[in-house]
């Protein structure tokens, strides 16, 4: 062990000077590390926080395992739910859909009741009260509000609220306001992003509930917990079968509740980030100091010889080159350990306007300084130790003599061309001609830091892409009104009589179970009309799908989740009327980006129902210009359970990929810029270490410190160009993954590619290089010209 | 302004001081002389005596303390680097002790280098013909021997027609024979070109082959020796 660590005090005074020399390096290296660490100390702590929070929310407030609703079962049968093997308890509850009118907002707002029972013990599915108290069973009229709903309107305990619940219109008063596990992430009913501001959920007591929905000594949801380990599906296909007689649409576990899983595939799409971005930028970065350090290595070849001329052993000097890289690699972990922190402790914040919990437990998940440290510890070692060994194995006598000269020899490309080129220009490119590792290595890097930037630019130009022709090409309603239940198609002219409406469309969906070889999936089957106008079936070219016979169009994500292609015969267990089962070919797929929809035409649906003439909804085409007026329509109409406004959604789709994907995805852009300033940087600055003496003679020549700096920044400039498409091919090849990776059953972020993209992260990278070619040209504008005649090559 | 029997150089009070205080060095101590145009100049002086020094600030890379360095009569202690460059760029050839080529650029280019940057070069080739190296111009430096990139240096130096010529060591990396043939090149074209060239080396012996020669010891001008008649190299006494 003396032999290993004599001599290192003296080293280490070396390592720490070595360090301050080359500290714009260094400083750049850090950066690409720290900014590697800080997105995997971001996106863990981020998930663990959530992750963390969730859970305590959920034990705390006996989040249900199963949900089961049906459309009117007796309150009896919970017995028979609470004897099904694996249940630890079954409450019965009645929940319905219904409308808010506020006097300050012109359109309906979708509200969801539910009944609570404020005196029962051990409620599941509890509540966390926010403000006030429970309804009161003696009182009456009274109601308990989402604290989210409330605070986005200014109401809290004492306000009054106007309801249309099950076609009556009704007034509570506020008794409280409280947030729930089943309503952690808020989205109205045929919305897909959240607007706490447009769905409104009540509690009220069940005494009322029962009166409103005629559901005396009954329930319409049946809510469950299971015992410890228990396994779902049994249980499900338990209280189907228990529950059919009385209207199941089919119990659904925990993992398909639509809060849930919201807030789940947000956490899946940081452990994407965590487990494609962060390794990464630590590859880049590995890249970068073994570069650095092969430089290093180089231009101390005389010192290693005269170390090891000393007596210092391979292993020694081994060692001392490897904590400069693990120096390096360290200080990185500390910056991005302490900037991931903040940047999670930021982000947890803007994610809390999303996911509405009562409390958050922020996790600082220490597993993740452990991961932090040994990931950059790889990074240092494999960046390090080709270039440890290199300095290891050098022989003093070979090490104290200077490298040997690159090796120009005369060749096919040192004749002289057909065009005449300047000596500065033949002298870069020669040095890329002929040194080609380097410079591919180079490009490389700088084709990373590109890539980076590209698939951040795609990812951004997907999504409007995928708004673009989710809300304005696929769906191309104003309106989507859904009736509490199917209603006959009559019904369509009430709305075709308001003025203003321009065209409606009607719309039957029905709940069922879909099957296929093995796998199955509980949704919803729409019927669209023969030629649909406003809601359309589109194909991969966003091309309307004409002809589809009988058979039904999946959304495209089916084919893999069924495992079902074109003509193969898909099973669908009606859930609702006479509950048919129906074998039906599948006579295509179709573009959807958000959800996941499931087309037959009406009228084949209906013949298969056996319930010609039945609309559960209507789509409207409106007058922009006459809007308050249909709103105001809306709210008087007895059969509408809810108001699905498409600009409404569209904007708050929008606002929800800006404030929270849109922070993440301006953190990456700001990585990748440093990752493009940092390779080039330290390439430009290598060149010009190695170079000092060329370029200083050149000076002394006469060249002007322009002139001089094009030796270098020429060459820099050139390998930036080579590296253009170089960058695009990775950012191009890393998109299509990501995006597979982060696409969800939620929505799909389509793999499209804009040219523009590819010019942006361009200009990214050459902005990149300016500056990075600024800063070089001030060590040549710096430089002292004296030593450079007494220096050996 | 130019006149024909302006000197090529005249100093006054030249002082060339390192760091400050107690630590100072003081590498040039009051210098004054004078260099007529067209002379072949040795400077001679143990190391630390301040040749270097002076060289360098005549060469226009590095800029006095205090004094004057008047080149032609304008003083160089007073240019800006812009103008220093211009001067460098326009009227003085280096040859440096480790040649100082270009590795990536074959004989020629390397010559081609800063004769594209020159008012009226000569051709490259005449160049390279001038130090005798006209059937290597197709040659990298790697492929040259110490001699042979020397020459290439000497013929870089003169591509330009400069009016001063700087040679700091130029035969110090090199064996003896190799070193006449560098000296008997630098003659030939002080005496061909009418390029006032400068000379440093410690090896006194050099001094029979100049018109003047310069010795320095601790930053001073001690004297001045005058050559009534050259040397050739050949015949120098090592």
């Amino acid at each position: 062990m003396n032999e290993l660590f004599g001599g290192m005090a003296t080293l280490n005074k070396k390592l720490w000077r070595d360090l301050l020399r080359v500290k714009g390096q260094v400083l750049a290296i850090v950066l690409v590390i720290g900014a590697g660490i800080a997105l995997l100390v971001m996106s863990r702590g981020m998930v663990a926080s959530l992750d963390t929070t969730m859970r305590v929310y959920y034990a705390r407030y006996q989040f249900a395992d199963i949900f089961a609703p049906a459309k009117r079962a007796p309150n009896r049968l919970l017995a028979d739910l609470r004897a099904i093997d694996g249940v630890s308890a079954a409450q019965g509850r009645i929940v319905g859909g219904g409308l808010v009118d506020l006097p300050e907002e012109a359109a309906p707002i979708s509200a969801q009741f539910v009944s609570i029972d404020p005196d029962a013990p051990r409620r599941i599915n509890n509540v966390a009260i926010a403000r006030g108290v429970p309804p009161s069973s003696t009182r009456g009229g009274e109601a308990l509000v989402l604290e989210p709903f409330a605070a986005a309107h200014g109401l809290g305990p004492g306000d009054e609220i106007a309801v249309t619940m099950h076609g009556a219109r009704r007034v509570f008063r506020i008794s409280g306001t409280a947030n729930a596990p089943e309503f952690i992430y808020i989205i109205p009913p045929g919305d897909f992003a959240p607007d706490p501001a447009r769905f409104a959920v009540l509690w009220v007591t069940r005494e009322e509930m029962e009166a409103a929905y005629d559901l005396d000594g009954a329930f319409n949801e049946a809510v469950l917990t299971l015992s410890h380990g228990v396994d779902e599906k049994p249980v499900i296909a338990a209280l189907d079968r228990i529950l059919a007689p009385y209207g199941a649409t089919g119990a659904y576990a925990r993992a398909d509740q639509i809060s849930n899983k919201y807030l789940t595939e947000e956490m899946k799409q940081f452990a994407v980030m965590d487990s494609v971005m962060a390794p990464l930028f630590l590859i880049v970065s590995a890249f970068l100091l073994n570069v650095v350090m092969t430089r290093l290595v180089q231009t101390e070849r005389t010192q290693i010889g005269l170390l090891k001329s000393f007596g210092y052993s391979n292993a020694t000097i081994g060692l001392h080159y490897l904590m400069f890289a693990l120096t390096i690699a360290l200080i990185g972990t500390g910056v991005g350990w302490i900037g991931g922190l903040q940047l999670g402790r930021m982000i947890t914040k803007v994610y809390q306007l999303y996911f509405h919990f009562p409390f958050l437990i922020f996790v600082p998940d220490f597993r993740t300084l452990n991961w932090a440290l040994l990931s950059s510890g790889l990074t240092a070692g494999f960046g390090g130790t080709l270039a440890v060994i290199a300095a290891a194995r050098l022989a003093p006598a070979i090490a104290m003599r200077p490298p040997a000269p690159p090796n120009y020899r005369r060749g096919a490309s040192s004749g002289r061309g057909l065009f005449r080129i300047d000596q500065p220009t033949r002298m870069f490119m020669r040095r890329i001609v002929r040194q080609p590792v380097r410079a591919a290595l180079t490009v490389i890097g700088i084709g990373a830091a590109m890539g980076l930037a590209v698939m951040m630019r795609f990812n951004l130009n997907a999504i409007d892409y995928m708004l673009n022709a989710s809300f304005n090409v696929i769906d191309r309603s104003d309106i989507l009104v859904t009736f509490a239940e199917p209603l006959s198609d009559a019904t369509m002219y009430q709305f075709r009589n308001i003025e203003g409406v321009l065209y409606v469309e009607a719309v039957r969906s029905t709940p069922a179970r879909f099957s296929h070889a093995g796998s199955e999936r509980l949704a919803g089957i729409t019927g669209i009309p023969d030629a649909p106008v406003l809601n359309r079936p589109l194909d991969s070219q966003l091309r309307q799908i004409e002809s589809h016979g009988d058979g039904v169009l999946l959304a495209r994500q089916y084919a893999e989740i069924l495992n079902i292609g074109v003509g193969d015969m898909l099973t669908v267990e009606v859930r609702e009327g006479r509950r048919p089962t129906l074998e039906l070919p599948v006579a295509g797929f179709v573009e959807a980006m958000i959800g996941t929809p499931i087309y037959m035409k009406k009228t084949a649906l209906d013949r298969a129902l056996k319930e010609p003439g039945r609309i559960s909804g209507v789509l409207l085409k409106i007058d922009p210009n006459e809007s308050e007026r249909i709103y105001a329509r809306l709210k008087n109409m007895p059969m509408v359970a809810g108001v699905s406004l498409r600009r409404e959604a569209y904007r708050n789709f929008r606002k929800l990929l800006d404030e929270g994907p849109g922070t993440f995805r301006a953190i990456m852009t700001l990585v990748s810029i440093i990752i493009a300033i940092g390779v080039v940087y330290n390439n430009a600055r290598i060149a010009f270490i190695e170079r000092e003496r060329d370029l200083a003679t050149l000076r002394i020549l006469g060249f002007t410190k322009i002139e001089t700096g094009y030796v270098l920044l020429g060459e820099l400039a050139a390998l930036t160009i080579i590296a253009l498409p170089v960058g695009s091919l990775i950012g191009y090849l890393l998109w299509t993954y990501v995006a597979a990776a982060m696409s969800t059953d939620l929505y799909m972020i389509p793999t499209v590619v804009k040219a523009a993209g590819f010019g942006y992260a361009a200009i990214v990278v050459i902005a990149a290089g300016i500056m990075a070619g600024g800063f070089v040209q001030r060590d040549i504008n710096r430089f002292d010209l004296v030593p450079v005649l007494k220096s050996r090559e | 302004m130019e006149s024909e029997d302006q000197p090529a150089f005249k100093t006054r009070g030249l002082a060339k001081t390192y760091g400050e205080g107690a630590s100072a060095v003081h590498a040039l101590r009051g210098v004054e002389l004078e260099i007529p145009k067209g002379e072949l100049v040795v400077l001679l002086g143990p190391s630390g005596s301040g040749k270097s020094t002076l060289l360098n600030i005549l060469g226009g890379i590095d800029r006095a303390t205090a004094g004057e360095a008047l080149f032609h009569g304008d003083d160089l202690v007073r240019m800006d680097d812009r103008r220093l460059t211009r001067y460098r760029r326009k009227h003085v050839g280096f040859v440096f002790q480790f040649y100082n080529l270009m590795p990536s650029l074959t004989a020629r280019e390397n010559v081609e280098l800063v004769a594209e940057i020159a008012d009226k070069p000569m051709d490259a080739m005449e160049a390279l013909e001038r130090v005798g190296l006209k059937n290597r111009a197709d040659h990298f430096p790697s492929e040259l021997s110490g001699g042979e990139q020397q020459r290439v240096a000497i013929a870089r130096a003169i591509a330009k027609q400069p009016s001063v010529l700087f040679c700091d060591e130029p035969t110090g990396a090199l064996d003896i024979k190799t070193g006449i043939g560098v000296l008997r090149a630098l003659q030939e074209l002080n005496s061909t070109l009418g390029a006032t060239t400068l000379i440093i080396t410690h090896a006194a012996a050099t001094g029979a082959i100049a018109d003047r020669v310069l010795n320095l010891a601790d930053g001073q001008l001690r004297n001045v020796e005058i050559n009534a008649v050259k040397k050739k190299p050949e015949e120098l006494d090592w």
